[in-house]
């Protein structure tokens, strides 16, 4: 591994994107939260938790979270089909399961909590970014949770490990053993809620990459606490 | 005042066994640990949460306004603006009605004051078996979060009673945040509604009290 790696964007191996934040960016929504990885904007917006209909649908044991990822047309260079497909369904369901552990959902009964994200411009780590915001977003409604989520990537091309993947690396690269991409969401505490494998990756590295993932999620979650906080008469008491 | 410091889910407010875990509080191992976003408050060694934002949660006791969306055979379904739709119940209106005549005292789109008086499995039961609770007849109706109307409200109604000598209007706050002013004019109704709004723009500034004052004598120029 070369000491002094620099990527295609100038950062160093381990460096993050500029992150942005910000909560209660939706009027009309219940709790809503814009987070940004460098190019990549996400925004979420929260609706509920509020009865669920049709009511053959009510789970009378536990409330239900409903997510819902999009990704806008001129998110992209190339305009993408706007309305669900293949890709967004899955990781509409993936953002559930990575949000679902935190939340106590066991308050609401017969509810549903509805999160909607939207993508309005993608670089890569769309999902992170999505699941970022939308995190931030639920503890605006109001929801009891358990803790706050911070997701991160981190990649390897080549034979190089790489914090927060962009899109030139996530789908540009192809020189030797190609672009490896694996999504982690962790919880403040350091509890692993998802974790995606897209590409290949052997196990000695992967100890690596957990490492490196662990330490991008606290910057992550740095920027998410504030961006709560400063919500509030811009941070002071 | 006691301190009160901005928190978020999974946030350590305190530590040691000298504290209890309060309302939207957790205690893991020997921290307290928030459930909430919010502002945390300690009073006589409790940790609780006041939550700033988010749908409005019925509580037993609280004075709603809602409006008539259903009639059914014994009473009529209200929605206050909660997950659940509150019944008010034949049973709790304080004068006799025939049942076939439910229309004489509320009809859909009706608005009201209740009082929850029961909350269960089932959902949100209402009364107005008190003064002042029932359809409301004349003046306006205008919304706010209803995490909101404490500060409405003021130190023992202080703030609304302000409001309400400035305006010469009479106004109900219902704690789902739906507001009802009555005024024998339409102008001062729109102008209460507008300090309302006002006090919500301003909710988190410090002093707001004579921030509000001042506004009033700024407007009335």
């Amino acid at each position: 591994m070369a000491k002094e790696f620099i990527r295609d964007d100038g950062r160093k191996f381990d460096e993050l994107r500029p992150m942005k934040a910000k909560v209660g960016i939706v009027p009309n929504a219940d709790g809503s939260a814009m987070f940004q990885f460098g190019d990549t904007i996400a925004i979420a917006s929260v609706f509920g938790p509020k009865k669920m209909h049709p009511q053959h649908s009510q789970n009378p044991e536990k409330g239900t979270l409903r997510c819902n990822y999009n990704m806008m047309s001129f998110s992209v260079e190339d305009r993408i089909r706007p309305g669900p497909s293949r890709r967004s369904t899955e990781i509409s369901k993936i953002t559930e399961w990575a949000l679902e552990p935190v939340l106590m959902i066991d308050d609401y009964p017969n509810q549903v909590i509805d999160v909607h994200i939207h993508i309005i411009q993608a670089s890569a780590s769309t999902r992170c970014a999505g699941i970022n915001a939308a995190a931030m977003a639920l503890a605006h409604a109001g929801i009891q949770m358990k803790d706050i989520v911070s997701s991160i990537a981190v990649g390897k091309i080549d034979k190089q490990l790489i914090v927060d993947v962009n899109k030139y690396e996530d789908s540009v690269f192809d020189e030797g053993e190609g672009a490896t991409d694996i999504p982690f969401t962790f919880t403040s505490k350091g509890k692993i809620t998802h974790l995606q494998l897209d590409g290949k990756i052997n196990t000695e590295d992967f100890k690596t990459v957990m490492q490196l993932a662990r330490e991008g999620s606290k910057k992550v979650y740095e920027v998410q606490k504030q961006a709560l906080k400063d919500a509030i008469n811009g941070g002071k008491e | 005042m006691t301190e009160r410091k901005i928190v978020i889910p999974g946030e350590e407010i305190a530590k040691g066994d000298d504290f209890l875990p309060g309302e939207n509080t957790e205690k893991q191992g020997d921290s307290i640990i928030a459930l909430k976003y919010g502002l945390a408050e300690e009073s006589n060694k409790l940790m609780r949460i006041i939550p700033l934002s988010g749908v409005y949660h019925p509580r037993r006791g609280n004075s709603v306004i809602g409006k008539v969306v259903m009639l059914t055979f014994n009473g009529w379904v209200i929605d206050i603006g909660a997950a659940d739709n509150a019944f008010l119940s034949l049973m709790e209106v304080p004068r006799f009605v025939n049942k076939d005549q439910l229309e004489e005292v509320m009809e859909i789109g009706d608005m009201m004051t209740a009082k929850i008086w029961a909350i269960n499995k089932r959902g949100i039961d209402l009364s107005i078996k008190d003064r002042g609770l029932g359809r409301i007849d004349e003046g306006i109706i205008t919304k706010i979060n209803p995490n909101k109307v404490p500060r409405i409200i003021g130190k023992e109604g202080s703030m609304i009673k302000m409001v309400k000598d400035e305006t010469g209007c009479n106004i109900t706050v219902g704690q789902n945040g739906i507001i009802w002013i009555k005024g024998d004019k339409v102008e001062n109704e729109l102008f209460a509604k507008k300090a309302i709004q006002f006090i919500e723009s301003k909710s988190f500034v410090s002093g707001l009290t004579d921030e509000v004052q001042k506004w009033f004598k700024g407007e009335k120029k």
